[in-house]
């Protein structure tokens, strides 16, 4: 009997830079939705896109927050598009020792865009009215592997950052204090 | 715990560098919201009548409104407060962009600078951490060249910059202050922050911003943006395109100009050219603007890309929104391609759009008419456009004549004599205006000219129309999806309203339907300027998606102030009031409050005294347009009272109030 195909569905948005008017609505709404509670307020500091925009040069690119790495790349990419040239990293998704981008700006703990997830469309795809930013699914066949879930993001960050052993430490004391 | 707000200003005292953060109270913000509102108080309470406004004394306060860094589309303004050199009044201007909501995420409302520095600085605001930094280096650089120099220095690409250039540094009285998409013109402020020796205000943010009531607030602000979405795509019919959208007049993307430069006066406000408009001038305007144009760009959290980056051949790009597009070619009776080019030397010496382009018409006006002569302008070129460029230079740097047209045409026009003064003549308030001569007089637009104290004549109309729709079923189309309107008798003045006949201009509207009218307008720009809303979105655009019936949830949902209609107009009746209270302890009265006497052809002395007779009464204002002891005590500005009756300006009123019967108490009329 042939294995039943499983799949899974692929979200995609679709990012149009000549569309990015810089007016940062997305990132603006992305920080409020992840607020908690939700809305409560928001910094786009804490957004999982961000804007790389410097007007003068006509550069605007939205960029999503991808996966954390623990450390950066030796090669880095810089790309030189219609004679404009972008900074070295510009397009990587990464939370990245090597750049600011996409860390909780008070923990510096990783960010990663979770699609929204549970809202009929990502919300920066609903505040980008002029289309810079549009959004597709589609389902494709594919073998289901394990995300892993924030929390275990979160603490290898952590553990990348201080060491396994102060964070067992520390996790140790602040469930003691919990208890006292 | 505030919301909406952070309850914190930085007060900074230039002559001793010290800087302290200042916990506010959160009863001013019921009572003067934020922004304009509480920038007025504060002024009132500490920049009194005697300081001169190159007096260390004299405040500059940059202010973020009451829900800048709010989820609210639009909302981004920073608002300016100081006493301007040209008028001698208290000036405030507004600049968009994305300084202001920065700020709230750096966890301050206002920037408060007093006192003189005793060198070039500039202040770094970086959440906790603000200090003054040496900016020696920057003397004499471009205000957009001076933000990427200090981003560069500071290794802070997203900081965001306002400064001046070298007309601010230099103490023009038109001087600007820049902040690469948006500027802050009118009032020369940018000459008392060159006078506080202050290059820059940088800012870089990553704190919260908070809600009071997250799920109602999110409501309201969707409810806005599928109406500027369904605004979009419905245009209002039968107005020319720039007044059928929504956004700051949408300058950058419209080609057809014949409106403008057909009804607008060319050279210094003189010549209403009225077939100028042609397609061959089309085209060629056309393929100028496309050609310089890389992208259209909005300012923060706002998706209606009102300005445009510019890149004119061999000189550095720069950006630019609204009416500047059109100022110089018109001021010089030249071309687009000469107005674009100037304006990049223009934005990046930081001066005002409107009054600098004016000031060189003049200028070169008087020279036509033998009252200069060639020896006050040596070495200036032959031809016209060159003579442009040579007058910016020589203004901006105070040299030789131009140090005298720095101070703007009234002041210019006084010392150079020999009747200069008839060529300064189009000016309110000693304030250049808009370059706009026409034929019968609009009682509404009266009103407004005269009785403005934001100086400049889009910051006071917009919610009805200019003129009446041609016919009866025009107009009944217009009104049926009016909601916007403060209550239905509005609809039926513009329904009356006829092109021609008993009901029209200028006997219709009639003086207290002109009051209900202008007030309206007015609320609505004041609110504006309190909450840091964009004047696009709001007040200036006809059928806006932010009015009068959801802004006061906006503030109940976003700040946590309980908020009613009622509450608002008072509130906003109460700041306006102050802000006339701090021109009127200038010596600002109804002496002041005329439109220029060519601004239209025909004029009704009589009929203008009845319309400033009336509306001064709707104010509550005495005929002399100061506010009475009554008005003052009704809006618990008691203390406002007070001084006036000790200064003399007011004399006690028989049916004034009691005292102690402060709005706060509940007790509003
Ligand atoms: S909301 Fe859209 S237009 Fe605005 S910055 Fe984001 S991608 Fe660009
Ligand atoms: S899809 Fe959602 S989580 Fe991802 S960046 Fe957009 S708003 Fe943020
Ligand atoms: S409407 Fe235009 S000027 Fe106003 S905030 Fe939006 S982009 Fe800026």
């Amino acid at each position: 009997m042939p294995e039943e195909k499983k799949t899974k569905t692929v979200k995609t948005i679709k990012v149009d830079v000549d569309k990015c008017n810089g007016c940062r609505a997305c990132e603006m709404i992305c920080s409020a939705y992840h607020a908690a509670p939700k809305y409560s307020g928001n910094n786009p500091e804490r957004s999982r896109v961000r804007v790389i925009r410097e007007p003068l040069r006509d550069v605007y690119v939205p960029v999503y927050a991808g996966e954390y790495t623990p450390a950066e790349c030796l090669g880095r990419d810089k790309y030189i598009i219609d004679g404009k040239e972008y900074d070295e990293c510009a397009f990587c998704r990464a939370s990245c020792p090597s750049r600011d981008l996409f860390k909780e700006p008070d923990s510096g703990l990783p960010l990663k865009c979770d699609m929204c997830e549970g809202e009929d469309e990502p919300l920066c795809v609903k505040w980008c009215i002029v289309d810079a930013l549009t959004y597709e699914e589609r389902e494709e066949e594919a073998e289901e592997d394990e995300k892993p879930e924030d929390i275990d993001v979160g603490i290898e960050a952590l553990a990348d950052k201080y060491g396994m052993d102060k964070i067992m430490d520390a996790v140790a004391r602040m469930s003691q204090q919990k208890k006292d | 715990m505030r919301y909406a707000e952070t309850g914190y200003n930085l007060e900074v005292d230039l002559s001793r560098g010290n800087i302290e953060r200042v916990e506010t109270d959160p009863r001013d913000t019921e009572l003067y919201l934020g922004g304009l509102g509480t920038s007025a108080k504060i002024i009132w309470e500490r920049v009194p009548p005697e300081v001169e406004p190159f007096s260390p004394d004299n405040l500059l306060i940059f202010a973020a409104g009451l829900l800048c860094g709010t989820p609210a589309t639009g909302c981004n303004r920073t608002i300016v407060t100081t006493i301007s050199p040209q008028t001698e009044l208290m000036a405030f201007s507004m600049m968009g962009g994305f300084l202001a909501p920065e700020l709230k995420y750096a966890g301050y409302d206002k920037v408060i600078f007093r006192g003189k520095s005793p060198d070039l600085v500039y202040l770094w605001i970086h959440n906790d951490k603000v200090e003054l930094r040496d900016a020696t280096h920057l003397r004499g650089k471009g205000a957009i060249e001076t933000a990427a120099l200090i981003q560069q220095e500071l290794k802070e690409p997203k900081a965001q910059v306002a400064a001046i250039g070298a007309a601010g540094e230099n103490r023009v009285f038109f001087a600007s202050i820049e902040q690469g998409r948006s500027s802050a013109s009118r009032g020369g402020i940018g000459a008392v922050m060159g006078d506080k020796n202050l290059k820059a205000i940088v800012v870089r943010g990553t704190k919260d911003v908070s809600i009071a009531k997250p799920m109602e607030f999110m409501e309201l602000c969707n409810e806005v943006l599928e109406y500027i979405k369904y605004r979009n795509d419905h245009p209002i019919p039968g107005v020319m395109p720039i007044l059928a959208g929504l956004g700051s007049p949408q300058e950058m993307k419209v080609h057809d100009e014949k409106w403008h430069t057909e009804n607008f006066s060319w050279g210094n406000s003189r010549t209403r050219r009225k077939d100028f408009w042609n397609e061959d001038i089309a085209r060629e305007w056309t393929e100028t603007m496309e050609s310089m144009r890389t992208r259209l760009i909005s300012c923060y959290n706002c998706p209606m890309t009102c300005g445009a980056t510019i890149s004119p051949p061999g000189m550095p790009t720069y950006m630019m929104k609204c009416f500047s597009k059109l100022t110089y070619t018109m001021a010089a009776m030249s071309d687009l391609e000469f107005g674009l080019g100037i304006a990049q030397s223009a934005t990046e010496y930081g001066v005002d759009g409107f009054s600098a382009p004016q000031v060189m018409a003049f200028a070169l006006e008087l020279l036509e008419n033998g009252i200069l002569t060639d020896e006050d302008f040596p070495g200036m070129p032959e031809d016209n456009e060159g003579r442009f460029y040579w007058l910016l230079e020589h203004i901006v740097h105070r040299e030789g004549i131009g140090d005298i047209l720095a101070n703007g045409t009234y002041w210019a026009a006084k010392q150079i004599g020999k009747g200069a003064e008839e060529y300064a003549h189009n000016n309110i308030k000693k304030h250049e205006q808009l370059p706009l001569k026409l034929s019968m007089l609009n009682p509404i637009y009266f009103i407004m000219y005269a009785t403005g104290e934001k100086i400049n004549i889009t910051q006071i109309e917009g919610q009805f129309p200019q003129a009446p729709f041609p016919k009866r079923e025009h107009r009944e189309a217009f009104v049926k999806d009016w909601f916007q309107v403060p209550d239905e008798k509005f609809k039926q003045y513009f329904l009356d309203w006829e092109p021609r006949g008993d009901n029209s201009i200028p006997y219709y509207p009639t003086p207290p339907m002109v009051a209900d009218i202008v007030d309206w307008q007015e609320r609505m720009h004041y609110i504006d300027d309190a909450l840091g809303m964009c004047a696009g979105l709001s007040s200036f655009p006809l059928k806006p998606p932010y009015h009068l019936h959801n802004y006061p949830k906006f503030i109940s949902a976003g700040a946590g102030v309980d908020m009613d209609e009622e509450k608002l107009t008072q509130a906003i009746r109460r700041y306006r009031t102050l802000v006339r209270a701090n021109n009127t302890r200038r010596g600002m009265s109804r002496k002041d409050e005329k439109p220029p006497k060519d601004h239209w052809k025909k004029r009704f002395p009589e009929l203008e005294k009845e319309l400033l007779d009336t509306y001064y009464a709707f104010k509550g204002w005495n005929e002399d347009g100061i506010p009475t002891e009554t008005t003052l005590r009704e809006f618990g500005l008691d203390y406002v009272a007070d001084d006036f009756l000790a200064r003399g300006i007011l004399t006690k009123d028989a049916d004034a109030p009691p005292k102690d019967d402060a709005p706060e108490k509940g007790k509003e009329a």
